[in-house]
């Protein structure tokens, strides 16, 4: 693993006195799957809206292969808290994966024949391509989540932030998920995920970072997912054997 | 008097024409950018804005003595934009929610103005009869150049939108995620907020400050009903706001004694109130009937199913049966009964009941789906 992808320094971010984030030095490699855990409060999102630029750190800085992040917007997709969007909005599941070719296109250009097509590859990648016409309020929680996640896909970058994807989806939108982040994985994409299900952090990721207010450890997942780092994460005596 | 007598009139009669064409141009500015306030959940952003305009009326009077209608909407509208900015500020730099910071504003700048209201109607010399007329409104003193000046604002605001719809609908829709994609999103911020104002401001000599917000919301949220994509919403409140604008005009032009401004402001909620009820999809009438439906449908499939439990023990599945068994069945009516036998699914002969072939085989597809999902 050679190249660097996202490298954070000193990152600080607080919502008015209180740090959320404090002191973040972070290297990513590229072509990595990594899971963000850590418990409720810890600043797990508020540590990538920073990275893409969404809050404004007091402190800190990021760079995306080694260049500024807003000269490199271009090679990063973002994946929201499904929750952050108002479902009920009039508009249909291609439009939104649509939206995903909108950075591209810059200012006033509108998306033609190229992005359409692109946008309903993204659709059947992830297995909605029967639903490209249903209004979005009308789709399940796991059908919601799989048309955030097209979008990004749309966006053909080289680095992935998802915000809590398996966030109270169905069975057959983790394993939907769960294939494509081992796509994104082959084709060398880095991948950072915000992740609750500690059980699941060994099978689905190769690299781990443990995170409360303050970094804790960052590394492969054999070397550093264990009940040392567990416990200095989540403050408890961690003795849950999880099976590597 | 006959509508087309009325129609006839508008485009003869030179006063008549103008307060028409007013109204419905406002009604479908208002429209059009009503959709964004309701979609980005700020309703109230226009009243907000509207009762801010009123204090930015009475100063620019007091300040340059004039009752000209551009030069008093050019207070407004500095008075409405700083009462927007200010609602951003407070809640962006305090722990205020929006709705708080709205009825502050809302509330410090229209007693602010009314303040000033009566402190111009106490001046000796000022010739302040007509000031009040921005708070209830008054089409009747619509000129032409008022007419235009919303003709130009109104294409202006389409060429903005048809240029900027795509960073419209992202903003609204996801603004953080059109902030990684590289869109300055306070700039659309901005042009959509600036262009609510102005439309706010136009519509105040008309409509007034305390009903303007009216005009913003009551088209959008009536075409919301009808349409799932976000630009034939846009395309009907502006068709709906300058319905309203035109049939508002004309009740109250043939009535005597009504304003214009309320009575656009109820022919619109005419409209919301008609669409609630009866569009296909969200209205309330075909929801409870699609609810009513349902419950029905699965009363008369549980009640065939449970006759295809008691003939499945039978050899001949046609055998009659008493009806009285079935009376210990909830779910059971009468009326489902005889709506088998519409159906063809059962036969009734007396007091006796027999399943037909078709009905036999439609309960027992049903029973299998059941067992499929238990």
């Amino acid at each position: 693993m050679g190249k660097i992808a996202v490298k954070v320094d000193d990152l600080t971010v607080a919502y008015n006195y209180k740090p959320v984030i404090w002191d973040i030095d972070l290297k990513i490699p590229e072509g990595v799957l990594m899971a963000i855990v850590g418990p409720n409060g810890a600043g797990k999102s508020t540590l990538i809206k920073a990275i893409l630029g969404i809050l404004k750190p007091i402190a800190g800085s990021v760079t995306i292969f080694d260049k500024p992040y807003k000269s490199q917007r271009k090679h990063v997709a973002y994946v929201p808290q499904k929750e952050s969007v108002d479902w009920d909005f009039p508009t249909t599941a291609l439009d939104v994966v649509m939206m995903g070719t909108y950075g591209s296109l810059g200012w006033i250009k509108r998306p033609g024949i190229k992005e359409k097509k692109s946008a309903l590859e993204a659709l059947e990648k992830v297995g909605m391509l029967s639903f490209k016409n249903r209004q979005i309020s009308q789709l399940s929680g796991g059908q919601q989540q799989r048309i955030f996640l097209a979008r990004a896909l749309v966006q053909d970058a080289s680095i992935y932030f998802m915000d809590e994807p398996f966030q109270g989806v169905d069975a057959t939108t983790e394993v939907a998920i769960v294939n494509i982040l081992k796509e994104l994985r082959k084709a060398g994409k880095t991948v950072v995920v915000v992740h609750h299900d500690l059980q699941t952090v060994p099978e689905y990721f190769d690299w781990v970072t443990f995170l409360n207010v303050k970094k804790i450890a960052t590394g492969p997942v054999k070397d550093i997912f264990n009940d040392d780092n567990l416990t200095k994460t989540y403050g408890i005596n961690y003795k849950v054997s999880i099976q590597k | 008097m006959e509508i087309i007598e009325y129609i006839k009139l508008v485009f003869s009669d030179y006063t008549l024409r103008t307060i028409t064409f007013g109204t419905a141009i406002l009604g479908a500015v208002t429209g059009m950018l009503g959709s964004f306030a309701v979609l980005r959940k700020q309703s109230l952003l226009g009243d907000a804005i509207s009762h801010a305009a009123l204090p930015g009326i009475a100063l620019a009077f007091l300040i340059t003595g004039t009752k000209d209608s551009n030069v008093l909407l050019i207070g407004a509208l500095i008075s409405g934009l700083i009462g927007t900015f200010w609602i951003r500020g407070i809640t962006s730099k305090t722990h205020l929610k929006s709705d708080t910071a709205l009825g502050l504003i809302l509330s410090v700048f229209f007693g602010f103005g009314i303040l000033l209201l009566t402190f111009i109607q106490k001046l000796p010399n000022a010739d302040q009869a007509g000031l009040d007329k921005y708070l209830f409104g008054q089409a009747a003193t619509l000129m032409e150049s008022d007419v235009w000046l919303m003709t130009l604002v109104t294409g202006l605001c389409l060429i903005v939108l048809l240029l900027f719809w795509k960073e419209f609908k992202i903003l609204l829709f996801d603004k953080d995620y059109a902030l990684t994609l590289g869109f300055n999103t306070k700039l659309i911020d901005i042009l959509i907020t600036s262009f609510i104002v102005l439309a706010i401001v136009l519509g105040l000599q008309t409509v007034g400050v305390v009903l303007m917000s009216a005009m913003l919301l009551a088209p959008a949220a009536a075409a919301r009903q009808w349409t799932n994509s976000l630009g034939m919403m846009v395309f009907l409140a502006a068709i709906l706001g300058a319905s309203a604008g035109f049939f508002g005009t004309a009740i109250s032009a043939t009535q005597s004694n009504l304003s214009t401004g309320p009575v656009i402001v109820l022919v619109a909620s005419v409209f919301v109130l008609f669409s609630f009820v009866l569009s296909p999809k969200r209205g309330l009438l075909f929801k409870q009937i699609r609810l009513i439906k349902n419950r029905n449908d699965l009363e008369l499939q549980k009640t065939l199913a449970f006759m295809y439990h008691i003939v499945e023990d039978h050899e001949d599945i046609s055998h009659p049966h008493a009806i009285r068994i079935l009376n210990n069945f909830q779910g059971y009516s009468r009326k489902g009964l005889k709506k088998l036998v519409d159906k063809h699914y059962v036969e009734l002969d007396g007091e006796m009941w027999s399943l037909t072939p078709k009905g036999f085989e439609v309960a027992s597809n049903l029973y299998n789906q059941n067992q499929k999902n238990d």
